[in-house]
């Protein structure tokens, strides 16, 4: 079974290659092809998944070494994989969303010319996706970090012809470099410090090493998972993201890609729990996130972009949990699968409404859809309903656990700041996601004919706007794309529960993360109410607000923090002031001193050569007797020295 | 009689060798002169050996002969043939050899 391991990444990226080597010949049957691959890697995890349930806890890892990549002396870098249960999930969870993706991508992207090379994209992102997860050390886990930047990069900007996507893949490249950055230098420093970069080597020996040297591994690794989880303060690149194609905000900038943040940090668990700062840095980083995603999704009209904040924030959820320790590390990665569910599903039915509205994304032209898509309807609403932690659905499970394990962290303030941002963030979550489903299904009909591209716009003005352009005319999607978003749906609501039950997923996490029941401050059943307490409140400002009164289409001016949100609480500004001015500011003063100070020196030097060995050359003269007359003085001067010497 | 008179003779000897090498331009005469330096330093080598009692100074000055024969072989002929190319046997006419 263990030689089946390379294969989840070969399939991928073997369809990688044919599609994007194959030329226009493959363009019919191309998407076919990267859907049935993307399903071929789906099967084989399903299979290894099954040998790996008959086996008992302890020895259910799995390794295959494929071959030694960089043997030199006593460094040694292998092309070796590991499957254990944390690997196993995310296997799992990236084919098996990845697979639905691929579908629904088939019919998104019908129209699309370019389709074979987006196919050809999504399998170089699952093979990448495939490698970085099932590693065996941190340098195979870096090549997939990139390979998944790459495919990111790739599919931000796909829609190349439009200067806003691929400026928004830019900026993704270049801020997840920062976090890229965090990377390397983390595993420069394992290899400094403990001689060998390899997990289960790395993770032993923390024991014997000083909390300092960890302590700075952590932070490393935690500015490489904020880079590619968009956490604060590298967020700023995901709400651009949502320039990409829909089914690629579902796969990579939702329910996968995203996630390697919280997969680094509870992979090097051992690492933070040795580290008590770097622990709390991560958490810390995780409730600033929490909060700040869900205010921004909660002030965006672009669909994509409220649900992109969204994602921040429940991400800063998992990044909030996997930084408790072993109390938070198995919810986080339950969230991380039951968000992979909804997020996804949300993401698909948002791609369907746009579908279906001429590509339209603004909230406020939508309105009462309900009617026109109800398999889109329900689909999302049921998303809806297990993001908000809707008792009994997936986000009510994990959500709750996470909050339940938040206050548990530490003791003293510690519990009651981080629990109280966790529930806060439950409020408002639920307040962004009733208004999103407000404002798209319910309500009046917004609709606003789309200006057509085609055709010139007239010179006299039309008489109604309602002529101007095409209005739109919802239908339901294809079947190849509500059958992903039922499927999804399905794991929206039954998954959290199902791996509730018994806390089967937490046996199943617990050998490679070790667990601890969470003790909060205050009684469980008194979390959950005050859960239910709080989503409630937020359902009901949402209905007061878009569900009660009628949606305008032009969106009102909005208070300074509606205002701040909806510029992404500023976050562009501030970097644009702080690094860029900055930036600016310091290629300057480098400039100025590379040209007075450094090309001075070098100038000086070179013009005093110049101007002696224009005086030294008319020593030059080519008068054999001036030249005797140098000799016999040199010679003078030296026995006149040596006889000076002497007398002295 | 003392064998530092020697040593002024050999000294007044190089000094006018040395004069004529810097101040005649006819080649002959200043390779005449460069050969009345090496006598010179011969003379003061033999004046060495016999105040010092040992015989090192008359070999190394059997060397200085051997060298000079050499060198006036060499150096005649040079000057010959720069006599033939250039009618003229004056060191400062071969001044081709600057910047």
């Amino acid at each position: 079974m263990e030689n089946l391991i390379a294969l989840l990444v070969a399939a991928p990226l073997l369809g990688a290659v044919i599609l994007l080597c194959g030329g226009r010949r493959l363009d019919r049957t191309g998407h076919w092809l990267g859907t049935l691959l993307a399903l071929g890697s789906f099967v084989v995890a399903a299979l290894l998944f099954t040998d790996m349930l008959g086996r008992d806890g302890e020895d259910r890892a799995m390794h295959q070494h494929l071959f030694s990549w960089i043997p030199v002396g006593g460094f040694q870098a292998d092309i070796a994989f590991q499957l254990d249960q944390l690997s196993m999930t995310f296997v799992l969870l990236i084919t098996g969303v990845g697979s639905l993706i691929h579908i629904y991508s088939i019919g998104y992207m019908e129209h699309d010319e370019r389709r074979r090379r987006f196919f050809g994209y999504l399998n170089l992102f699952l093979a990448a996706m495939l490698i970085l997860v099932i590693a065996d050390n941190y340098l195979l886990l870096y090549v997939g970090w990139e390979g998944v930047g790459l495919a990111s990069y790739l599919l931000i900007g796909f829609w190349q012809h439009k200067p806003s996507a691929a400026t928004a893949a830019k900026k993704a490249f270049l801020v997840n470099r920062v976090g890229d950055m965090g990377l390397s230098i983390a595993i420069m420093l394992m290899f400094t410090t403990f001689g060998t970069f390899a997990f289960g080597d790395v993770l032993a020996a923390t024991g014997e090493t000083s909390e300092g040297k960890l302590t700075a591994i952590g932070l490393m690794l935690l500015l490489a998972a904020c880079g590619k989880s968009a956490q604060v303060p590298l967020q700023s690149w995901l709400g651009d993201a949502m320039e990409g194609p829909t089914p690629v905000s579902a796969l990579i900038h939702a329910a996968t890609m995203v996630t390697a943040g919280v997969y680094l940090i509870t992979r090097s668990g051992a690492i933070f729990n040795a580290a008590p700062d770097a622990q709390l840095a991560v958490v810390i980083v995780g409730a600033v996130t929490l909060l700040f995603g869900a205010i921004v999704g909660c002030a965006k009209d672009d669909i994509k972009k409220a649900l992109a904040g969204s994602t921040m924030s429940q991400i800063g959820y998992m990044v909030l949990a996997a930084g408790l320790g072993p109390i938070g590390y198995a919810f986080a990665i339950m969230h991380l699968v039951t968000h992979g569910f909804f997020k996804a599903g949300l993401f698909l039915g948002a791609g369907s409404v746009m579908h279906g509205m001429n590509d339209e994304v603004d909230m406020r032209k939508y309105g009462g859809l309900r009617k026109y898509m109800p398999v889109t309807f329900v689909t999302f609403g049921l998303g809806y309903l297990a993001i908000i932690g809707f008792p009994g659905l997936s986000g009510f499970w994990s959500k709750d656990k996470i909050i339940e394990a938040a206050f548990a962290y530490g003791d003293g303030v510690r519990p009651w700041i981080f629990g109280g941002v966790a529930l806060l963030g439950a409020g408002i979550t639920a307040f962004y996601m009733t208004r999103v489903m407000l404002m798209t299904f319910f309500g009046e009909k917004r609709w606003q004919p789309t200006p057509d591209p085609h055709k010139e716009p007239s010179a006299e003005p039309a008489a109604d706007d309602a002529h101007a352009g095409e209005m739109p005319h919802p239908h339901e999607s294809p079947k190849s794309m509500t059958i992903p978003m039922i499927v999804l749906a399905f794991g929206s609501v039954f998954a959290g529960g199902l791996f509730s039950l018994n806390e089967s997923f937490v046996h199943w996490l617990e050998p490679v993360t070790a667990f601890e029941h969470p003790h909060p401050v205050i009684s469980v059943p008194a979390i959950t109410a005050s859960t239910m307490v709080v989503l409630a409140i937020g359902v009901a400002i949402a209905w007061f607000m878009y569900g009660k009164r009628p949606v305008p289409v032009t969106a009102p001016r909005g208070s300074v923090l509606t205002r701040a949100a909806r510029r992404d609480l500023l976050q562009d500004d501030f970097n644009h002031v702080v690094l860029v001015r900055g930036g600016e500011h310091l290629t300057r003063s480098l400039v100025y001193v590379d040209h007075t100070l450094v090309d001075g020196v070098v100038n000086g030097t070179a013009a005093s050569f110049g101007g002696l060995s224009g005086r030294m050359r008319k020593l030059q003269n080519g008068f054999a007797r001036s030249y005797a007359v140098s000799m016999l003085g040199g010679t003078a001067v030296l026995v006149a020295a040596t006889l000076l010497m002497r007398a002295v | 009689m003392n064998p530092v008179n020697y040593l002024y003779l050999a000294s007044l000897l190089f000094a006018i060798g040395a004069t004529g090498v810097l101040i005649r331009r006819n080649a002959i005469v200043v390779f005449m002169c460069i050969e009345l330096m090496l006598n010179a330093c011969n003379l003061a080598l033999v004046a060495f050996s016999r105040m010092h009692g040992n015989l090192d100074g008359q070999i190394i000055a059997f060397f200085t002969m051997v060298v000079a024969a050499a060198e006036v072989v060499v150096g005649l002929a040079i000057i010959v043939s720069l006599f033939r190319s250039r009618h003229s046997a004056s060191v400062d006419d071969a001044s081709l050899m600057k910047l």
